[in-house]
């Protein structure tokens, strides 16, 4: 087990050192680059682009650039910004916060719903209910984010003002009722595609343990039908869902950029954005490698945790 | 007779045939968009700059004075065609990897399903918007068809291996070597119609899936160009009125959630309708 646990660990670091020196050859033989928007800015003159290009390292070939990036952060410095000239890792520290409450609020309640849900729907297979779910995920799978986005603030925000149409705060109201508030249709958002999936193979999972052995035998032994259906079946079943779960992970995060987008929400997706449209490499860079580290630790979570779950996966 | 068999099958699922119904409407919308509305989906019109819902403009005018129900007809063309084809460009390279991997077998399959993993651990999202500002943050259909194509083909490279495991290894695949057919002949003559099936189940969710994908970029400012039509770029041009014409965001939005759910249906009822495993 600790043998196979290494060897994945060192995969996934090579994993991201890969997805770093291609991310960081894409972005820097893009053409224009950091420097075009003072090209056309007779304020700044050319002796002050070169000295900005010698300062920034564009004088230099992009993988020595690369070399002294990766260098830097396996020592932990992520650079400067340079478009505001800050360290990257304060302008994270600043973000990141909010785009976790989103993904946790998002994640919670994908869970909350959809063991509900999925549930009900094995118990009542083929029943109305079951039909509805089914083609309710349907739907769930087939709207733009974004669109029901915009339909929930249309109709929750502007026809019934029940809640706040965009932002995380009130202003000068830091309070966790008000920020719970904020979070209640973002959430919805970006969960919405976890609670169709997880929902959906929840069921099958369900009706496929239904008809194990250790479930008739609980039966047969005269064990109440809640603590045949918690103890038995539902434990055994969320094993596969917890691979769902992990490979998730990063798509909430993903799924963050647009959410963050609609609602104007202070976090690392909307970061992102800006320094695509900025041309801030470090910014871009930091966003990548956490996308790609999410990416690569939810992978690895969900194969670990399917063998601690599961006594009869063993690795050598 | 076979093909009987799988409709009658297909015929059962209520969703699916609505869903064919639905999408042969959007369709026909697109391709008969100059007889069904008399404007330009790009014709200015700034005296007439967002107008309720009129006889003469169904949908309303959007903030150019641009007829609607012109510019989601107009636009159904582009955002339809742009699904297709990023379907048929992943589909090119997942079956064409795919059977290569599993017919071959050996050292092209375990390079195949490498390359596979490694294309699955990327993040692709954030290195799509990367690539994207190669092109100043906006891609041409063509090179847009080409990306999600290139992104969205290793779901089926992987069906199509496991497919291949199995034919290979069948008397008819046996018979045609033995009568001296040629690889070539072999992989794409006589065992791809048999694979077929989750090929054409596949293909349904990846139309849907690349049209999500494609109207997600119009609205993060990294899709097709603004002045282009796409069902994508309706909404998020007409963003800021919401409240005012809510009509500009809702119709082209519905139109995507119907085209995609009824293309998912029909992929469901497919899977059923052609005896294709769960995935």
């Amino acid at each position: 087990m600790t043998s196979y646990v290494l060897q994945r660990a060192a995969q996934a670091v090579a994993l991201l050192a890969l997805v770093s020196l291609v991310g960081y050859a894409i972005m820097n033989l893009a053409p224009g680059g950091p420097l075009a928007v003072y090209m056309h800015n007779p304020q700044v003159t050319p002796e002050r682009i070169a000295i900005l290009r010698h300062q920034l390292g564009f004088d230099r070939p992009w993988y020595a650039r690369y070399v002294v990036w990766a260098g830097a952060l396996l020592r932990g410095q992520w650079g400067d910004s340079y478009y505001t000239g800050r360290p990257v890792l304060a302008m994270i520290g600043e973000r990141l916060p909010a785009t976790l409450a989103l993904m946790l609020s998002a994640f919670g309640l994908a869970i909350a719903l959809a063991i509900p849900l999925g549930t009900f729907a094995a118990t009542h297979k083929y029943s109305w209910g079951d039909t509805a779910l089914s083609l309710g995920s349907f739907f769930a799978w087939a709207m733009p984010t974004f669109w029901f986005g915009l339909m929930l603030q249309l109709l929750f925000a502007v026809r019934w003002r029940l809640l706040p149409v965009a932002g995380m705060h009130e202003i000068g109201n830091a309070s966790l009722p008000d920020l719970v508030r904020h979070l209640v249709l973002p959430a919805l958002v970006l969960g919405l595609g976890s609670i169709a999936s997880w929902s959906r193979y929840l069921r099958s999972s369900l009706l496929e343990v239904l008809s194990q052995d250790y479930v008739r035998t609980a039966r047969a032994k005269g064990l109440p039908e809640t603590r045949v259906r918690q103890r038995h079946m539902l434990r055994n079943s969320l094993i596969p869902i917890v691979t769902l779960i992990g490979l998730d992970l990063h798509a909430l995060f993903s799924g963050a950029v647009i959410t963050e987008s609609i609602f104007g929400w202070p976090g690392m997706g909307r970061l992102f954005l800006e320094a695509l449209n900025n041309r801030d490499y470090p910014v871009q860079m930091a966003g990548l490698m956490l996308s790609a580290a999410l990416l690569v630790a939810g992978n690895l979570m969900a194969d670990l945790a399917y063998v601690a779950l599961d006594p009869r996966i063993r690795y050598r | 007779m076979m093909a009987a068999r799988i409709w009658r099958r297909f015929r059962r699922h209520r969703a699916a045939v609505a869903g064919a119904v639905a999408l042969a409407l959007v369709m026909g919308g697109a391709v008969l968009a100059p007889l069904l509305t008399p404007y330009s989906p790009t014709a200015l019109d700034p005296d007439h700059a967002l107008e309720a819902p009129t006889p003469r403009h169904p949908l309303g005018t959007d903030d150019l004075g641009r007829d609607e129900l012109a510019r989601l007809l107009y636009g159904g063309r582009v955002s339809l065609l742009v699904g297709i084809t990023a379907m048929l460009v992943g589909s090119a390279i997942g079956v064409t990897l795919g059977s290569a991997a599993g017919y071959l077998g050996g050292r092209v399959d375990a390079a195949v399903m490498r390359l596979v993993d490694l294309v699955l651990s990327f993040p692709a999202i954030f290195l799509l918007l990367i690539l994207l500002n190669w092109t100043a943050g906006r891609a041409p259909v063509a090179l847009m068809v080409g990306y999600l194509g290139l992104f969205g083909w290793t779901g089926l490279a992987r069906i199509v291996r496991a497919e291949y495991l199995s034919l290979r290894e069948r008397e008819f695949v046996e018979a045609a070597r033995a009568g001296g057919a040629g690889v070539r002949r072999v992989v794409f003559r006589h065992i791809l119609p048999n694979a077929m099936a989750p090929i054409l189940v596949q293909a349904a969710f990846a139309v849907g899936g690349a049209m999500l994908a494609e109207a997600a970029l119009d609205f993060l400012g990294f899709g097709l160009p603004p002045e282009i039509p796409t069902w994508g770029n309706l909404m998020t041009q007409a963003e800021s009125y919401l409240t005012s014409n809510p009509v500009l965001v809702i119709a082209p939005g519905a139109v995507v959630t119907l085209s995609v759910v009824a293309v998912f249906f029909i992929g469901d009822a497919l899977r059923d309708a052609l005896d294709v495993r769960a995935q």
